[in-house]
């Protein structure tokens, strides 16, 4: 078994009497998708973030290719590798398209003390911007459009986009599907289904049609433990996670 | 043509090419204190000017900048006090006159202290960041108004300055020159940061320090980078203002002095290159009409501000731009849900 690109041992996180995780061990492999779903307020979120650095967690480790990174900042495994995406993005808005994706690439380019040269003609950051927007779709005239202004589903991509130009090692993405119009989310299933293989991804989504489409292998969170992990069709025949979300829609 | 109108770089030439003619009108028109006037505003503006590289470029609301004008002015006022008494200044450092010398030191006091307060200031940021940096200014202020070794509260007169290069800055036009001069020098340099890598990552603090962390960015180095830049600006501007008026005292770093140059930052156009001038020029010659006619002059300013405020996002410049429907994309202050994609073009 090769060894996991990212890794979560035994994470705990308390808020008060609440056990957000509780005991969470997940691995995503090698090129694989690896999506993390379960019902509303099973800590997916409370888990993505400590796998980013948002969130230290009271016990536990998280593995970044094979290196402990638990008391990293969020910078710091960012530049290892860690790219993500937001469940609400989060874009530099008077910047255009291009000038985020530029900002991807110029952060893995090392430091940014350079003060004289003009970086929106630098060919060494337009280019694997532009080649990064491409990647999502995003088309050209759309570019030089500052990222307040583009559409939602634009945003959600130039996420992407932006998260892909930084090269990252492992991808992290947060309800990539979140809020797309019914035309928009096979799109943005067409163009991950395009990444798969070349980048190890763990998605977290709630858009099941995308989740089965997408991933290798499914994790499901209930009240903050992993109650079964397996192939799609595995989980989709669990009985405890039908009962899991059974259970959600009872007390909806 | 178009392109010309719409680039802010233009702008900026033309205006200070046309100060640089006022020597030559003002006798004509009998106002000789235009040319003073028009050299206290290039001296401001270089001040707002690297306020603005941290104020309107990385959205870090510094209010102290004053204290690093006045560490610019002390530097040239020290100096100069010790070339006259003639004993070295903690029996190290000569005095001296020559602007040669007395302008290089000002930017490295200005870019020493605003290291020694960005570094910790930093630290901190939002109301916290604002109340250190005015309490450092503070701290600055106190400490300049108790040395009476240095003329205390009454400040020192810088009476001697030798020629710079044989102009003879006690001549109203060649120090307006100058002043032109180290302006134009400062808005090209800051307009090529704002451009640049590093630019960017500053730019990034403004929008998103969240977004930069993802990304991998560790802001702090180029937070304090900016400052330390942003500081020697001030000092330059400090050093002038001491060699023009001849005079330095504690007043010029007060609280007051540090929230006027926000005000011309934010009244001419947060994070735009010839904002800043235009906001020194608009408050300064507000300040000079209205101190003609009244000395509660103050009381007219006030209301103009707010209406600016009010009505004017994105102060003079954003204002000037929305008159002219100008189409460039203006990094801060838009109008809330940005510019439509209609009227956003192209950078190039």
């Amino acid at each position: 078994m090769p060894e996991p690109v990212l890794a979560l041992r035994g994470l705990v996180k308390r808020f008060g009497g609440l056990t957000a995780t509780d005991g969470l061990t997940l691995e995503v492999r090698p090129g694989e998708v690896h999506a993390l779903i379960g019902p509303n307020g099973a800590g997916k979120t409370t888990a993505i973030a400590q796998v980013t650095g948002e969130v230290a967690p009271d016990a536990g480790d998280v593995l970044l290719l094979g290196e402990r990174v638990t008391r990293l900042s969020v910078a710091a495994r960012a530049r290892r590798g860690l790219a993500r995406t937001f469940q609400v993005t989060r874009l530099l808005d008077d910047e255009t398209a291009e000038g985020n994706a530029a900002m991807a690439v110029q952060a893995r380019a090392g430091h940014a003390f350079r003060f004289l040269r003009d970086a929106a003609r630098d060919p060494r950051l337009t280019g694997p911007a532009r080649e990064a927007l491409a990647r999502v779709g995003l088309p050209p005239a759309r570019w030089t459009i500052p990222a307040a202004a583009l559409s939602h589903g634009e945003r959600k991509a130039l996420e992407l986009a932006v998260a892909l130009a930084a090269r990252p090692r492992v991808l992290v993405l947060d309800e990539p599907m979140a809020g797309l119009g019914a035309g928009e989310s096979p799109r943005m299933t067409e163009v991950l289904r395009g990444l798969k293989g070349a980048i190890p991804i763990l998605l977290v989504e709630h858009d099941m049609d995308a989740v089965f489409a997408l991933a290798d292998r499914v994790s499901v969170l209930a009240n903050g433990r992993l109650i079964a992990t397996g192939t799609p069709a595995a989980i989709r025949a669990d009985p405890a996670v039908r009962a899991a979300y059974l259970s959600e829609d009872e007390a909806a | 043509m178009r392109d010309l109108l719409r680039d802010e770089r233009a702008w900026a030439a033309a205006l200070i090419l046309l100060a640089a003619l006022l020597p030559a009108v003002a006798p004509l028109t009998d106002s000789p204190a235009a040319v003073p006037l028009a050299t206290r505003i290039a001296i401001l503006a270089l001040a707002a000017s690297s306020l603005n590289l941290i104020l309107g470029h990385g959205g870090l609301v510094s209010f102290g900048h004053a204290a690093y004008v006045g560490l610019g002015a002390y530097a040239v006022g020290i100096l100069h006090a010790h070339h006259l008494s003639g004993d070295p200044l903690l029996g190290l450092v000569p005095g001296t006159n020559d602007p040669l010398i007395l302008l290089p030191a000002a930017v490295l006091a200005g870019g020493v202290g605003a290291a020694v307060i960005g570094a910790l200031s930093l630290r901190t940021s939002g109301v916290g960041f604002i109340m250190i940096t005015l309490a450092f200014a503070q701290m600055l202020f106190f400490l300049f108004v108790s040395l009476k070794a240095y003329g205390g509260d009454d400040g020192l007169a810088v009476r001697r300055v030798a020629p710079l290069l044989g102009l003879n800055l006690r001549d109203p036009a060649t120090m307006l020159w100058l002043a032109l001069g180290v302006l134009a020098a400062w808005l090209v340099l800051m307009d090529r940061i704002a451009r640049s890598r590093f630019g960017r990552v500053i730019a990034g603090v403004r929008q998103g320090e969240g977004r930069m962390a993802a990304l991998g960015v560790r802001t702090y180095p180029y937070k304090l980078a900016a400052f330390v830049i942003a500081g020697m600006g001030a000092a330059l501007a400090g050093a002038l203002l001491a060699i023009g008026t001849r005079f330095v005292s504690p007043e010029m770093m007060h609280w007051t002095r540090s929230g006027e140059l926000m005000v011309m930052v934010i009244l001419g156009g947060l994070g735009t290159l010839v904002g800043p001038v235009l906001g020194a020029a608009a408050l300064v010659g507000l300040e000079d009409r209205l101190a003609g006619v009244t000395e509660h002059w103050q009381v007219v300013l006030g209301p103009v501000l707010v209406a600016v405020a009010l009505f004017a996002r994105g102060g003079i410049v954003g204002g000037l731009r929305r008159l002219a429907g100008w189409r460039r994309r203006v990094p801060v202050a838009l109008p809330a849900g940005g510019p439509t994609p209609r009227g956003a073009a192209p950078d190039a």
